[in-house]
């Protein structure tokens, strides 16, 4: 695990040192700029998918699917980030206790 | 009113706003250092991520990417591509620092979302910009203090915990991304993109390893981004959600987090 956590942390800054550093016509154009600004819009959303309803290679309803729901409305009544994860992980584990999901 | 008694309510209004943010930030740290740990990662990988990578959104991408047994390359290229926006914030934020060497680098590892929002909030020439200026390097101080103090607390927390699937973990990370999407979901364009971005990733999974239908989906955004016209998200918008609560992912993680 040692070697992705240090290459992508290198990695990471030398992306951070690059806007510091590189003249400014060079990557000021609309397109890069709508790309990188929607990059974290696309890659998050799949990450919520995914980790939503993948088990593997399959896709699966579990007890996930509530927490991330509860989570979600949590979101919408403007809840805190904390109390926003732990809405998320009790409904999950509440649902697997009492064996109302798997 | 004097200049000098000015700019000094100016600069303790700064550093009140620094102070907040990196508090706020903190938060998602907790998250951060719990999920981290209670994914494999052992205590000192986990704080080198907040120390070294220190931006929210890619350590929350890495973790949650193992987490799901998507294998370290797939989990690396998730992180390095949520990081692509801290190049673009650079560059708006490189003309408002002016500093070269030693400094650069420096002020390059503080550039996420929290960082470049509370600086361009500030009037650029106020105070011969020293006011903007301030807003980046007392940000910059805060969030990576906080961010590595609640990072250190979630992971000694977890480390206590036990058993990651009795609490939820499963949900709690998928949640933890939810979280840092919301508030980039301003407008028609975002969702639409995000919601092609989830079909795209569940339609590929049965068919690529774990980790890289998230990676596949990036695509959207690429195409997207090429097709779009120029009105559409400009660069500034993520960095003023973040202040308006969102973290950073990367900038603080995060998610940016120190996003």
């Amino acid at each position: 695990m040692w070697p992705v956590v240090l290459m992508s942390s290198l990695g990471c800054f030398l992306l951070k040192l690059t806007g510091q550093s590189v003249p400014q016509r060079l990557l000021d154009n609309p397109k890069v700029r709508h790309i990188a600004a929607l990059l974290p819009v696309s890659l998050l959303a799949a990450l919520v998918a995914v980790q939503t309803f993948a088990s593997g290679q399959s896709l699966v309803l579990d007890a996930r699917v509530a927490g991330v729901a509860a989570g979600a409305v949590a979101l919408m009544l403007r809840a805190p980030f904390l109390v926003v994860v732990i809405v998320a992980g009790v409904v999950a584990a509440g649902l697997r206790y009492w064996g109302l999901a798997a | 009113m004097s200049a000098a008694a000015t700019w000094t309510e100016e600069r303790r209004s700064v550093i009140r706003d620094a102070t907040g943010v990196g508090i706020a930030v903190g938060a998602y740290g907790i998250g951060f250092g719990a999920l981290s740990v209670a994914s494999g990662l052992s205590f000192a990988q986990t704080m080198a991520l907040s120390l070294l990578m220190f931006t929210g959104a890619s350590q929350f991408a890495l973790v949650g990417v193992i987490a799901a047994g998507g294998g370290s390359i797939a989990a690396g290229l998730t992180a390095l591509l949520l990081g692509v926006r801290n190049t673009l914030y650079g560059l708006r934020i490189a003309p408002v620092l002016q500093v070269t060497g030693f400094k650069r680098a420096i002020a390059a590892q503080l550039t996420i979302d929290e960082t470049t929002a509370m600086s361009l909030a500030r009037d650029e020439d106020a105070f011969e910009g020293r006011s903007a200026r301030l807003a980046f390097w007392a940000t910059g101080l805060s969030v990576y203090v906080f961010w590595n103090l609640a990072t250190l607390i979630g992971a000694l927390g977890a480390g206590a915990l036990g058993d990651p699937r009795a609490f939820g973990l499963d949900a709690v990370i998928p949640a933890a991304f939810l979280a840092l999407l919301w508030p980039r979901l301003k407008g028609r364009d975002p969702w639409a993109i995000a919601i092609i971005s989830a079909v795209v990733a569940l339609a590929l999974t049965p068919f690529l390893r774990p980790g890289l239908p998230v990676l596949a989906a990036a695509l959207v955004a690429v195409i997207a981004g090429l097709r779009a016209g120029p009105a559409l998200v400009p660069i500034s918008s993520a960095p003023r959600d973040a202040e308006t609560g969102a973290r950073e992912e990367d900038g603080a993680a995060p998610g940016g987090g120190p996003a």
